[in-house]
């Protein structure tokens, strides 16, 4: 018989420690100016990934249920965020208040009403397509979660949104000029162009916070009332309503927690950019988020921000090697697969709860003790 | 045709069911009347009439494929009876689904075990515990006072729990790598711990040994002694059937043939027959 190993705060702890750390020594690496450029680059979207595998792991490893749509959730959080942002800014500009326009005008205000009404909108969705969605299993909801990442990509590929100068919304799926858009106006949203003349207010400390943030809720939520019936639900749902437990509102809870941070994640990583085009968030950014989840380990929130990381840096590192680069990247995602299934190695990167890997007490103690 | 002239037929309402004298004073916790459900055509269970006593433990035999475990699944509303009625403590429950049916006092344990397997034993009672200890989703995320409170009574109360079955040390351990008779007394320990007034147990005895089927047998006379509980369970063993059964059901092909004590059912011809078949000698009469 099998002991768990740690107690789960000790367990969560050493993941928030690891993130700090992490934090840290890059803060270090950046002052000290030995960091590539191409790698500062790289900072705010591997926050903003290591936030979307954390959201996804919630819905595929915790609740158990496959999406192939989660950067359709990153799509409504990075519009809606962008368009908060631009109307803040317009807002501060035109406001009578003074202290709201000096308010207003600090980014890191901006950024963060913006990650807010971003996961919002991105929670709404989560429910409106749960509703339908979650009263189908395995394949079918693959099947239609994928539907929606497509579905979300195609209509922001339409729609043009400005805003003129007072800082009201226009919006239309026509044309740009279809607007009407007076002096001062501003496009916020062009179509197949994408959100154009974004102000760059997202920072690598901004993303820092918002995966202690994702790391606070999910980790909390899981190891709580709900987090228990969330995993009751994955293990056995008739079991799990035979002792009372509502299937459905544990699964859509999981199902929107996930989606609203993935919305705050998709506003984190547009307001990086000077532009973001919808089809940024297509299907393969959704498998490309999976695959974090998957080798990282299902349930495994520190395995997630791992493979995050070293997913999203190594095409960057593999650089070097330019004709070969996806051949390698290709070969070091199989090695890591079959690696990951080895004992000795498993030990070293234990995953969470879920799929055993739980015998290191067991070997500590050479077996013993644990017989009833 | 003149439907008005066909002769109505007149059934008598409720059932003669028996429920032991000491709970004859209170209105049985569960009467069943004329449960039946047909699977396109396929009668499964038909005009299945019982009554349980509050704190009576009552038997549900027969061969195998009558239809008893369907009719825990009627019980607990994991399929919809086409016709009949259940009543719970006197409340019709017609419109009720399963996680209300368990809120409103039916628990159950599974044929074939269905423990939450990848969590520990503590972690499956704590779920059994869900409507017990409640807190809200958010009091969790931000580990307000009223979520420790709440994690340290659901921990005293799955102790408790556990302890019942001498338990208390598993409770670490993953649920899935139990030995399969401490796996059949944890899913008993789940059922308990959502406060049931009826006590559903589809084969507890199944796979134990000889001694293994004592001790579970005093357990659970001694669960129905200190919780006054009915307890409703389908086994074959019939040492343990009739060592602590007060009232028997016998189902055969989705009916009753028999309804007693253990003696009657002894004696029965009917239930003799249903298992062991007709004695050549008779079958010509």
């Amino acid at each position: 018989m099998r002991r768990l190993r740690l107690r789960p705060s000790t367990d969560n702890l050493l993941t928030y420690g690891l993130v700090i750390v992490a934090y840290i020594v890059i803060r270090i690496l950046i002052a000290s100016g030995n960091i590539s450029s191409a790698l500062q680059g790289q900072l705010v979207p591997i926050t903003a990934y290591i936030v979307m595998a954390i959201s996804l792991n919630l819905t595929v490893g915790v609740l158990g249920e496959l999406s192939l749509g989660h950067a359709g959730f990153m799509s409504v959080g990075a519009f809606t965020g962008v368009i908060t942002a631009t109307l803040l800014s317009t807002f501060a500009d035109t406001t009578s208040l003074e202290w709201l326009s000096l308010a207003l005008g600090m980014p890191w205000l901006r950024l963060a009403l913006a990650m807010l009404f971003g996961g919002t909108m991105a929670g709404i969705f989560g429910f409106l397509i749960g509703v339908p969605v979650l009263r189908l299993h395995g394949d079918y909801l693959a099947i239609v979660t994928l539907a929606f990442g497509e579905i979300i990509k195609n209509v922001m590929n339409v729609i043009y949104i400005g805003c003129d100068a007072n800082g009201i919304l226009r919006i239309s799926a026509v044309s740009a000029n279809d607007l009407q858009l007076s002096e001062g106006g501003k496009i916020i949203l062009s179509g197949p162009m994408g959100a154009i003349g974004i102000t760059k207010i997202s920072s690598f400390t901004a993303g820092f916070i918002l995966i202690l943030i994702t790391l606070f809720v999910v980790l909390n939520l899981i190891n709580s009332r709900a987090g228990r019936a969330i995993k009751a639900v994955r293990d056995d749902k008739i079991a799990a309503e035979s002792v009372g437990i509502s299937t459905w509102r544990y699964r859509m809870m999981a199902f929107v927690t996930s989606a609203t941070l993935a919305g705050a994640a998709g506003a984190l990583y547009a307001l990086n950019y000077s532009t973001v085009v919808a089809r940024k968030f297509d299907f393969n950014t959704s498998i490309l988020i999976l695959v974090f989840v998957v080798l990282g380990g299902m349930g495994n929130i520190r395995g997630s921000i791992i493979a995050a990381t070293v997913l999203t840096v190594l095409p960057e590192v593999l650089r070097a090697f330019n004709e070969v680069r996806m051949l390698a990247y290709a070969v070091i995602l199989i090695l890591v697969m079959l690696i990951r299934n080895n004992s000795t190695l498993r030990r070293l990167f234990r995953r969470n709860g879920r799929n055993g890997a739980m015998r290191k007490k067991n070997l500590l103690n050479g077996g013993k003790g644990d017989e009833a | 045709m003149n439907a008005a002239k066909e002769k109505t037929i007149m059934v008598p309402l409720p059932s003669q069911a028996i429920i032991p004298e000491r709970d004859a004073a209170k209105k049985p916790i569960l009467e069943v009347h004329r449960l039946g459900i047909n699977f396109g055509g396929l009668v499964a269970v038909e005009d299945f009439n019982i009554a349980v006593g509050r704190t009576e433990i009552c038997g549900l035999i027969g061969p195998n494929g009558a239809g008893k475990t369907t009719i825990f699944n009627l019980l607990t509303k994991v399929y919809k009876p086409t016709s009949g009625a259940i009543l719970l403590d006197g409340k019709d429950t017609a419109n009720m689904n399963t996680v209300q049916i368990n809120r409103a006092g039916i628990a159950r344990t599974f044929q074939n075990i269905r423990l939450f397997r990848s969590l520990s034993v503590e972690d499956n009672v704590k779920i059994g515990l869900h409507n017990e200890v409640r807190y809200s989703m958010g009091t969790g995320i931000l580990r307000l006072p009223k979520f420790f409170k709440s994690e340290r009574r659901a921990r005293e109360r799955a102790m408790e729990l556990l302890d019942i079955f001498d338990m208390t040390h598993l409770a670490s351990h993953r649920a899935g790598s139990l030995p399969y008779g401490a796996q059949r007394r944890l899913e008993f320990v789940r059922a308990l711990a959502t406060n049931p007034k009826v006590l559903l147990l589809d084969e507890p005895a199944a796979g134990m040994n000889p001694s293994e089927t004592e001790e579970l047998m005093s357990n659970i006379e001694k669960i129905r002694d200190r919780f006054q509980i009915a307890i409703v369970l389908i086994e074959h063993d019939m040492r343990l059937v009739m060592g602590i059964c007060e009232g028997i059901a016998v189902i055969n092909y989705g009916k009753i043939i028999a309804k007693g004590t253990p003696e009657e059912i002894q004696a029965n011809p009917l239930v003799i027959e249903a298992y062991l078949g007709k004695k050549k000698g008779d079958e010509a009469c």
